[in-house]
């Protein structure tokens, strides 16, 4: 079938439709009766929608005109509840505040929460200008509409969900008789849409550099591109611990400064600055357990170990050097509490 | 009280998302701004369609939705792969056709 015959046959449904629905809707009694509770809802649900509004345009913060916004949607979905559109109501709260906005907010969180807006005006003026005509842009419509339309009387769908079973049984109708054809169409444009988005994903792994071999990055490691040769050394390697809190000792003794995680607050690094200093500046030759001091558990443990194991020969330095460490060690503990 | 109250509320709506696109420089939020724009326009369709007493601008307004998710998703996409090439969502930084 030809695109021209569909359209054509379109255009003979949306015809058809006009009459045949003034038909269905037979008893046309009169306008519509607006009542007492309908009105309080609109002024309570209209105000809240124009705050949400108004709170989106001026929040600084991207995420906070999300929340605005999400405010408006659900007031909006009340509204029409209220208006005798109870599948269109829930269908907004369900795809628009549950589905769209969390998209929004999920893109936010991704580019940055922080990624606020520019106060600088690129164009001069152009914000006042833009107020100007908002201001001007809601007389005009606003005026016009009031003016054509402020007499104007609802039919009301009363009539029309009667005769068609409710409302959804009336979409329903409409949607997979009169509408097919636009019905199909928003189905290709949903998947192509998918297509699209997995599209941008995609392009922009093809288009970013290949990958080094595991060759190539030995290469590089050993003409010197890279600062280190080796992977860098895991937390506890080589001391008496293998906690993450307890720093890797290089063959001399000293702390490896490069196994020290900054995010673990119990082994700043600059807290284990005076034990290296110490080290290096070389009293005697440093023993291996001398370095796994760093917190006051490791400094009970090796209090009790020198005096129960009663050290002689070569670990006596070592022993000795235990002892100083621990008391600098401790009088950091106080200077930090 | 006249279903010309619905339609009043939709053109603030409208305006003040219209103004929201041309103020805002984040393009997330331009892009909110957008949606707000179309539901407005869904409001007006919804309150049109109960003063003719017809269905139809509730489906009109239901396509409105559909195209509203499938733009969301192109354009979250597209907002997104900027980002990730110049590490920045400001609509002012997105000038690589300008010269």
């Amino acid at each position: 079938m030809s695109l021209a015959t569909l359209a054509s046959q379109l255009g003979a449904a949306a015809s058809a439709s006009g009459p045949l629905l003034a038909q269905a809707g037979t008893p046309v009694s009169g306008p519509e009766v607006i009542g007492i509770g309908e009105t309080i809802a609109f002024w309570i649900l209209g105000p809240l929608a124009l705050a949400g509004a108004l709170g989106m345009v001026f929040a600084r913060n991207a995420v906070h005109s999300a929340l605005w916004l999400v405010l408006t949607m659900l007031s909006l979905g009340v509204v029409y509840m209220v208006q005798q559109a109870p599948f269109l109501g829930i269908v907004q709260i369900i795809v628009y505040t549950g589905a769209i906005m969390m998209l929004f907010l999920f893109v936010l969180m991704l580019v940055g929460r922080d990624s606020a807006d520019s106060v600088v005006e690129v164009i001069r003026g152009q914000r006042l200008l833009a107020t100007l005509f908002g201001v001007g842009f809601a007389v005009l419509v606003v005026g016009a509409v009031a003016r054509s339309l402020g007499t104007v009387e609802s039919a009301g769908l009363g009539a029309v969900n009667a005769v068609q079973d409710g409302n959804v049984t009336g979409l329903g109708n409409l949607l997979f008789t009169d509408y097919v054809f636009p019905f199909e169409l928003t189905g290709a444009l949903l998947v192509v849409a998918t297509v699209g988005a997995l599209m941008f994903v995609l392009a922009d792994k093809r288009s970013a550099p290949p990958r080094k071999s595991q060759r190539e990055q030995a290469d590089e490691r050993f003409r010197g591109d890279k600062p280190r040769v080796s992977p860098l050394p895991g937390p506890g390697v080589f001391a008496t611990a293998n906690s993450v809190a307890v720093p890797a000792l290089l063959p001399d003794g000293s702390v490896a400064p490069e196994s020290l995680s900054e995010i673990i607050e119990s082994t700043a690094v600059r807290t284990l600055d005076a034990d290296r200093a110490s080290v290096a500046g070389g009293a005697g030759e440093p023993g291996a357990r001398a370095l796994t001091t760093g917190s006051p558990e490791d400094a009970d443990a090796e209090d009790a170990e020198p005096t129960g194991a009663d050290a002689a020969g070569p670990e006596a330095p070592a022993a000795e050097d235990t002892d100083r460490k621990t008391g600098s060690d401790t009088g950091e503990e106080e200077g930090r509490a | 009280m006249t279903p010309t109250y619905y339609l009043l509320l939709s053109a603030l709506l409208f305006t003040i998302g219209a103004v929201g696109v041309l103020v805002r420089r984040n393009a997330i939020v331009v892009f909110m701004c957008v949606e707000l724009m179309l539901n407005a326009v869904n409001l007006s369709l919804v309150t049109f369609a109960r003063i003719n007493g017809e269905l139809d601008g509730q489906i009109m307004a239901f396509f409105v939705m559909v195209v509203a998710a499938a733009e969301v998703v192109v354009g979250l996409a597209i907002i997104m792969s900027i980002f990730k090439t110049r590490r920045s969502a400001s609509v002012d930084d997105a000038n690589l056709l300008k010269y």
